[in-house]
């Protein structure tokens, strides 16, 4: 069943009628032609996937695009833009860091770690926290490793990402 | 995936509804379990009814000092909300260890309460499995046990609930609104989700075309200490093999009040009354709690695969009660 | 041996990955992504006997769906030429030899479509009695014959080694030792799982045929799969500059490349195709499980006297594999009497294939878990206990190691990670609920070259070198290792050099595996680098003419290569915390010395190393693919029951390395580091737990309930 819907992606709006069944990944990779954001277990599993979708990350892979009307999406590639055309900081620390290799999951890296800024900036708690009730998130190793948990990287970059992000995160 | 129309109701009553007079249509809110299991064709829904706009995401104050969640409260804005992570840190805590920073930025409060077992058997439309198909036979009672039930399961479904959240739920004594064709009502979580018998196709108590519309949190009686312990295979981004939710109160050497919930043990969210009332009153020691753990588990009935879960499950109730034990000296 | 410059600027600097840009936006291309104009989409059918014959098949309820284009079964598929191959072959039979083999596939408009439509098909079977089940007591275990390369090299095993060895009188020196060990260890059947999928995007042009593929060897690719459709292979372009991993997987397993291909000639359009993450467990490889026996004896000053490693492992009916498990034995430690065995269970299992450290990865788990055990038994260090039984000549071939430093990294790692500090004791130390503990062990991969490879460099008159080569960066660093050697070689800075990899259109090379890459095609660059010169001296004056210049090499020979045993070794520490109470297992630190010769790139071997590591923890403590014997499926095959590694699983991870060149393997100086950070890791992780708790775990992987109090 088609339907037709706008998104706004990367900071240009696109019309287009996609199938009720099209999740917001696939409409991205398969009808925009953006294949910033990755397929990788297609089950909420991997994190390959994630996008800002209204300022937060989330999965484009369990996304259904047609409940996503209206939707502003930022992927990888729109991080990138979005700083004056040059390198996100994330994304140059992550070069600097070699904190990726294979790079398949690295985008979503990336847009994980920006959302996860974000929440750790409005002071959201993980599940490290050592006070649950303290507002004020102070970004150590092991909280930029629990809060980066959803993101699977089979080469194993682990031991860079974090120190790449906390790079960003402590500036 | 199946073929299926979209649609938006205007309100809750209209939702409810529309989906009671929709054999084959479901309610879609974060759809962080719903659209991966229809992917799987484990459901195949004609028609989703979208609900994540029609219902609250608001969190507010009760006259009686607790909390009213709206079900369409994502689980992270609950886990981050001041009053839960001041007056029930044990939620909070529940909710942060499960799934990731992603799902539970989507995932909502109701939808979360109605994820499915994710058995793998469950899960696999290649083998048979009684909640999915009803008659066919359970593939895990004698095929990959691990993550299987120990207490309340049947010969015909040995699968565990996945919340974390729901453990805690169940321990702070919450309550589910619903709402229906027939109007609103209110279930108690402990009461919400079902043991299998022989019908595990039904996770819960709910009637067809039922919704959740909120959870009410009951008081905090006074802040005691508490806390949510997840065992699992790796560190984080795993469901629980266990989990214990408690609360500890100890006056003068003796438990006065005490709460426990298990993860990971059972078709529902575990609430261990036996182990409470074997504490309450007894001597706070690492003694008491042995015993009392141990008078819960005397019911468990694991099979060879997870067999573990029985003293894993013994041993990290204690450890858990000593802890608040300390923690409230 | 030639050898590159004496002035190097490029190789040894921590450059930054040349494609970095690229990767962290999300615009590398990979095999899925690349745009092909009206192309469809394919969705697999898959058995579900695990063996047996089809019956009956039904498609007209999903050929009558909108969007489907056709559906192809082995009553309507085209016919291969190469059909009693019954992994790449697909679709030529009824018969099923696994479950999750392909049956067949629908083609559709859209992947929607495609896959929704793959549900309607029905197919009818008679099933045979299957058999999964791997057992050290199975009556019909057979020795591996011909294995190496699935039978298309010389060799009984998988790497070309023979099944057995056997030298002096190992039973009776076991038998009258004043120090004995027999122990049994297990390693269970283990997934690659590359996070990017296996795709192949394929397009038929006038009887050529174009694969965009998920490959770790485009000109390997392109033979295969031009074998099977019975294809001149210069009819078939393998298309693959980027990569998303691999760890073996992506050099043999190319079913579903043949599927897409088939496909295509029979909708004539584009048909794109990626595997899911679930259907990877039954298509395209893993590691096999392995049930390994090792007796070990020492005299009184701890001398091993005897060594003895026999191994069973699973293989598959269909197609035989055999991994080189206990050949790690054959060389790490002398002791006049040794023997080791290989034998297989053929079972009615998907076919294995490598994975990162084929043999080794299982071979040194239990070979350095019973080092640990016999340490002990002796009363020595374990570190000590290995240093005293360093051969100084491969123990049984007898050939002079081209480098080993093994000794120089136990004894430096040991310092780096505060060894010295050790108390022996296990279940001594605490920290609050948690038990602590440490652990050693000794890692070792082979440093081959293999044949194939040639390189291409063009040089235009204001400096630019565009050098061509068929290789794969798989997140490996490739692409810039080899733009490093060949400023190197050419003798000009990196930005005067274009290294071009990952396409059948440039010269031909060897797969990116058995750590051999760097090797073998740095090696074809550095030749050609050096016919260059000869060919700009000799004809040109020196000076490059106006129309440019352009010269090819293939990959020299290395007389060497017979005269010298060439690997790589370390030495990795593991310090764990283990739960009293739980058993739950964290890993506080990991730090890896190694011998990997002269580096290339410090900061991509670097993160290499760490990666093979903390692949090794995931190895030792989380994966673990369960076979259901009744149905014969691996019964956890996705992200969510599968438990690789994730962040917070990982702490402190330092890989460090001993600066040594190999004056023997190659013109750079440099050993295969892709795979022997993983070798060992999983070893030292269940001898810290040892250390920490008493609990001796002998079969992987080490789960908190193999700890429970």
């Amino acid at each position: 069943m088609d339907v037709e819907i706008t998104l706004r992606v990367d900071g240009t709006e696109h019309r287009l009628t996609v199938d009720t069944r099209t999740t917001l990944l696939d409409a991205l990779r398969d009808r925009l032609g953006n294949t910033s954001p990755k397929k990788g277990c297609d089950h909420g599993q991997c994190g390959a996937c994630t996008l800002l979708i209204d300022g937060r990350r989330a999965l484009g892979c369990l996304a259904l695009a047609v409940a996503h009307q209206g939707a502003d999406i930022v992927t990888a590639a729109g991080l990138a833009d979005g700083d004056g055309g040059g390198l996100h900081p994330l994304q140059r620390s992550f070069i600097a860091h070699d904190a990726f290799q294979c790079g398949y999951c690295t985008p979503g890296q990336i847009v994980s770690a920006c959302g996860m800024l974000a929440e750790a900036e409005a002071g959201w708690p993980s599940a490290v926290s050592k006070d649950p009730g303290a507002t004020d998130v102070v970004l150590d190793d092991e909280e930029i490793a629990e809060r980066m948990s959803g993101n699977l990287c089979r080469c194993a970059a682990y031991a860079n990402i974090v120190p790449a992000i906390a790079e960003v995160a402590h500036r | 995936m199946k073929p299926f129309r979209y649609e938006r109701a205007d309100d809750v009553s209209s939702a409810v509804t529309a989906l009671a007079e929709e054999p084959e249509a479901a309610f879609l809110a974060g759809g962080t379990n719903l659209v991966d299991l229809m992917r799987l064709e484990v459901a195949t829904p004609e028609v989703l009814i979208d609900v994540r706009r029609l219902i609250s995401d608001r969190i507010e104050e009760l006259p009686d000092g607790g909390l009213r969640i709206g079900a369409a409260v994502p689980n992270s804005d609950l886990a981050a909300d001041d009053r839960v992570r001041r007056r029930y840190p044990m939620l909070s805590q529940a909710l942060l260890s499960g799934a990731s920073g992603q799902l539970r930025n989507v995932a909502t409060t109701g939808g979360n309460l109605l994820q499915r077992t994710r058995c793998p058997y469950f899960q696999n439309v290649t083998t048979p499995c009684n909640k999915r198909a009803p008659g066919s036979g359970c593939s895990a009672l004698e095929g990959h046990q691990r993550d299987m039930a120990i207490l309340g399961s049947s010969p015909a479904c040995v699968a565990t609930h996945p919340s974390d959240m729901a453990v805690a739920l169940a321990a702070l004594d919450a309550a589910v609104t619903v709402r229906g064709t027939d109007g609103e009502r209110r279930i108690p979580v402990t009461a919400l989700h079902r043991l299998p018998g022989d019908t595990p196709e039904r996770d819960t108590v709910l009637a067809r075309g039922e919704l959740i519309t909120g959870v009410e949190l009951p008081p905090p009686a006074h802040l005691i200490p508490s806390r949510y312990r997840k065992v699992r295979d790796r560190a984080s981004f795993a469901f629980a093999l266990v989990s214990v939710a408690a609360a500890l109160d100890v006056a003068d050497g003796t438990v006065r009040e005490v709460r426990i919930a298990l993860g990971g043990v059972a078709h529902k969210p575990w609430r261990a009354t036996t182990a409470e009332s074997a504490l309450h009153g007894a001597p706070a020691t690492g003694e008491s709690f042995r015993d009392a753990a141990a008078a819960e588990l005397a019911r468990a009935t694991p099979l060879p695969g997870n067999a573990f879960k029985v003293p894993l499950a013994r041993n990290t109730m204690v450890s858990v009660l000593l802890e608040l034990l300390e923690e409230g000296r | 041996m030639s050898d590159v410059r004496a002035r190097p600027h490029a190789i040894g600097s921590p450059m930054d990955r040349i494609d970095g840009a690229q990767k962290v936006t999300g615009t590398a291309t990979y095999a899925y992504e690349w745009p092909v104009e009206h192309a469809v989409h394919l969705y697999p059918l898959q058995s579900t006997i695990a063996a047996g014959r089809i019956t009956s098949v039904d498609t007209a309820e999903a050929e009558a769906e909108p969007g489907v284009l056709t559906v192809l079964t082995h009553l309507n598929a085209p016919s291969l030429t190469r059909p009693d191959d019954p992994e790449l072959a697909v679709l030529q039979t009824d018969e099923v030899a696994w479950r999750g083999q392909f049956t067949g596939a629908v083609v559709a408009e859209t992947l929607e479509a495609a896959r929704a439509a793959a549900g309607l098909v029905r197919f009818g079977y008679a099933p045979r009695e299957h058999d999964v089940v791997l057992r050290a007591d199975r009556d019909d275990l057979r020795k591996p014959e011909h294995a190496a390369q699935f039978g298309s090299a010389p060799g009984d095993l998988q790497d070309g080694s023979p099944a057995d060895s056997l030298l002096g009188d190992a039973d009776a020196a076991l038998d009258s030792a004043p120090v004995r060990l027999d122990a049994t260890y297990t390693t269970p059947m283990y997934h690659n799982n590359p996070m990017e999928p296996h795709t192949a995007v394929v397009s038929w042009d006038d009887g050529a045929l174009t694969v965009y593929c998920s490959t770790q060897g485009s000109s390997f690719s392109q033979m295969l799969i031009a074998g099977v459709l019975g294809l001149p292979p210069d009819r078939v372009r393998v298309i693959s500059p980027h990569v998303g991993g691999g760890f073996g997987s992506k050099v043999y397993p190319h079913s579903y490349a043949v599927l897409a291909a088939m496909a295509a000639r029979t909708v004539r359009r584009p048909v794109k195709f990626a595997l899911t993450r679930q259907q990877m467990f039954a298509l395209v490889g893993y590691r096999p499980a392995s049930i390994q026996r090792i007796r070990l004896a020492a005299d009184g000053d701890g001398r091993l006297t005897a060594i003895a490693h026999e191994v069973a492992e699973q293989t598959a009916k269909a197609k035989g594999y055999a991994d080189q498990v206990a050949v790690c034995t054959r060389l790490m430690y002398t002791a006049p009497h040794r023997r080791t065995t290989h034998r297989l269970a053929p079972l009615d299992i998907p076919v294995p294939t490598i994975m990162r450290a084929p043999g080794e990865g299982q071979g040194m788990f239990a070979l350095e878990s019973a080092m640990d055990e016999m340490a002990l038994a002796c009363g020595m260090d374990p570190v000590e206990f290995r240093i005293r039984n360093e051969p100084e000549v491969h123990p049984e071939s007898g050939l002079p190691f081209s480098s080993r430093h093994l000794v120089a990294c136990l004894r430096e790692g040991a310092r780096r990670a505060g060894w010295e500090r050790r108390d022996p004791a296990p279940r001594a130390r605490r920290d609050g609920r948690w038990l602590l503990g440490s652990g050693v062990a000794a890692s070792t991969y082979p440093s081959p070259r293999l044949p194939g490879s040639s390189a291409t460099i063009r040089v235009t008159p204001d400096g630019h070198h565009r050098v061509l080569i068929a290789a794969a960066d798989l997140g490996t660093g490739t692409w810039t290792t080899l733009t490093q050697i060949a400023a190197d070689a050419l003798g000009v800075p990196v930005e005067q050099v274009e290294v071009r990899i990952g396409d059948t259109a440039l010269p031909p090379a060897s797969v990116a595996g058995f750590s051999s890459g760097i090797s073998s095609w740095g090696s074809s660059i550095c030749a050609a680098a050096e016919r260059l010169r000869q060919v700009l001296e000799s004809d040109h004056g020196g000076t490059v003419p106006a129309q440019g210049l352009e010269v090819t090499a293939d990959m020299p020979a290395n007389p060497d290569e017979d005269r010298y045993a060439m690997h790589s070794f370390g030495a990795q520490f593991a310090e764990v915390r283990v739960d009293r109470d739980t058993g739950e297992v964290r890993v506080a630190r990991l730090l890896g010395m190694f011998d990997v010769g002269r580096v290339i790139n410090p900061k991509t071997v670097r993160s290499q190393l760490m990666g093979g590591m903390t692949q090794g923890m995931s190895m030792a403590l989380y994966e673990h693919s369960v076979l259901d014997p009744r149905f014969g499926h691996v019964v956890n095959h996705d992200f969510g029951q599968y438990h690789i590694a994730a962040n917070a699983d990982v702490h402190a991870v330092e890989a460090h390395w001993v600066h040594e060149r190999d004056p023997h393997t190659n013109a750079m100086g440099s050993k295969g580091a892709g795979e022997v950070g993983i070798v060992g890791t999983a070893a030292a992780i269940a001898n810290a737990v040892y250390h920490a708790t008493g609990v001796r775990v002998r079969d992987l992987p080490i789960t908190l309930d193999k700890l429970l109090p």
